[in-house]
């Protein structure tokens, strides 16, 4: 069973491609087919929305299809979910 | 690979178009009433109302002449009663349609009032649609459509599944030769390095750069705030998208993984040659897609995550979705479902593949789901006021 799909091997961020309730050890793969380590989720995470594949604090830069997607507001723990209330965009 | 055939309406003028309309087009918005009782009179063709078409000047005006024109002269249209309130304007757009050489009236409210106009655009009406209505499919290829390509909605599953899946058709049917547009110049924010990259030659690059900056430059001066209300829009954060350069990434993936742009046109601006082409357009749905009908367009791609619904009245719309919700909440609207990707239980070659296969159907007549739900939204692009 897959959880969340990670874009590139370098994202920090994965995508839950179904709800992932809190506290569930999530399993994931990348576009390319490789297998990731089982990660706890630390929050509920809906389908669609990011979860944090390693630690950040604000300032930080978030990587998805190996690319630039905007920069940390507030800290992120591993496992925890990833989106507007914790990353802004560096444009406008 | 083997260039599938579709069968399709030969336009006079060599373009091929897949469906057969009679359009009463109104030069201006105080036409409108007159047209839809002319498509209320005249069954089989089919009014096109809109807001505009008065006191504009300058870059403008000329944007809504080549709209005006452009839809009229795309190969799914057959024939054209244009009503205007004045004939100056509305000989400019017959004389436009014209060109093409296909059948095409015009007539003008003024010194002669709703109901004489009315009248007689529906006997001009009657000749046209029981004349398109003997016209006959023929066997073309595949490559003589030309395709545009715009996601709406998104959210991180277009990114994923449908924006990849329509990358890969890009591909292929530039490959083959054929021809297809892209644009949402304000959605490419945070992959603009991206796209340049994917232009034919540096001179395409830099015709590229110049019209992102224009964009952006508009964006500074008009916004209030950070756009963090539009974009991405309260839909595609719901869907889990969080900032203009994740959405724009997502995007992205619609233009495929070899194919360069040969180009970059004005809005509703026709290709010149084959090829894949950038166009300036807006990022909102109806009005894109009604730019890229104007350009020549015959069949849209439409990737959608939280469930866009648009339509166009002449440019059938195939919606693509691999948002598992979506496709059980709202399957009406979804003509092509790719969530089998999220499941790793599809390629995306292999969804490329099956979205050729709806393309053809769809060229061959099948309606797509925004036709069979009366989506017909028909949404002109207003550069600034009017004098």
């Amino acid at each position: 069973m897959i959880e969340f799909l990670i874009h590139e091997d370098k994202d920090t961020v994965g995508v839950a491609v179904v709800d992932i309730k809190a506290g569930k050890q999530a399993g994931g793969r990348s576009l390319h087919g490789k297998a990731k380590p089982k990660l706890k989720a630390l929050m509920e995470i809906p389908l669609g929305h990011k979860i944090a594949l390693q630690n950040f604090k604000p300032g930080d830069t978030v990587i998805k299809y190996g690319e630039d997607i905007g920069k940390v507001v507030a800290p992120i723990k591993k496992g925890d979910h990833v989106h507007v209330h914790n990353v802004k965009t560096k444009r406008w | 690979m083997k260039i599938p055939t579709i069968k399709g309406y030969r336009r006079e003028n060599g373009r091929v178009g897949i469906r057969n309309h009679v359009i009463i087009l109104p030069v201006d918005d105080i036409s409108n009433a007159a047209c839809e009782a002319v498509a209320n009179n005249i069954k089989g063709t089919l009014a096109l109302p809109h807001a505009y078409g008065r006191l504009q000047f300058g870059e403008d005006l000329e944007l809504f002449f080549r709209t005006m024109i452009g839809t009229g002269a795309n190969p799914n249209v057959a024939a054209v009663v244009v009503i205007g309130i004045e004939p100056g304007w509305t000989q400019r757009i017959v004389d436009g349609i014209a060109k093409t050489g296909k059948p095409v009236a015009g007539f003008s409210i003024e010194r002669f009032g709703d109901i004489t106009t009315i009248a007689n655009a529906s006997r001009k009406a009657l000749e046209y649609v029981q004349w398109a209505s003997e016209l006959e499919r023929e066997t073309c290829k595949f490559n003589e459509l030309y395709i545009s390509v715009k996601c709406g909605e998104s959210d991180t599953t277009t990114g994923l599944s449908s924006c990849p899946t329509v990358g890969n058709v890009i591909d292929k049917s530039i490959a083959m030769g054929g021809t297809a547009s892209f644009g949402e110049t304000s959605e490419l924010t945070g992959g603009e390095h991206i796209v340049r990259s994917k232009a034919a030659n540096e001179k395409v690059a830099q015709q590229f750069d110049a019209i992102f900056k224009d964009y952006q430059d508009m964006i500074m001066k008009e916004k209030t705030d950070d756009l963090s209300e539009s974009q991405p829009t309260k839909g595609n954060i719901r869907g889990g998208l969080t900032t203009i350069e994740e959405k724009a990434l997502g995007n992205i993936e619609k233009l495929g993984k070899k194919t360069k742009f040969v180009g970059c046109l004005k809005p509703a601006e026709a290709p010149s040659k084959k090829g894949f082409w950038f166009m300036d357009t807006s990022s909102a749905a109806a009005e894109a897609v009604t730019l890229w009908a104007a350009s020549g367009a015959v069949v849209h791609l439409f990737p959608t995550g939280q469930g866009n619904i648009i339509g166009n009245p002449i440019e059938p719309v195939i919606k693509i979705s691999g948002n598992p919700l979506t496709c059980s909440t709202m399957g009406e609207h979804i003509d092509h479902n790719v969530s089998a990707i999220l499941r790793g239980e599809m390629t995306v070659d292999e969804a490329g593949d099956e979205l050729i296969d709806m393309i053809v159907r769809t060229a061959n007549g099948r309606l797509t789901a925004a036709e069979a739900l009366g989506h017909r939204e028909f949404v002109l692009t207003k550069l600034y006021r009017s004098a």
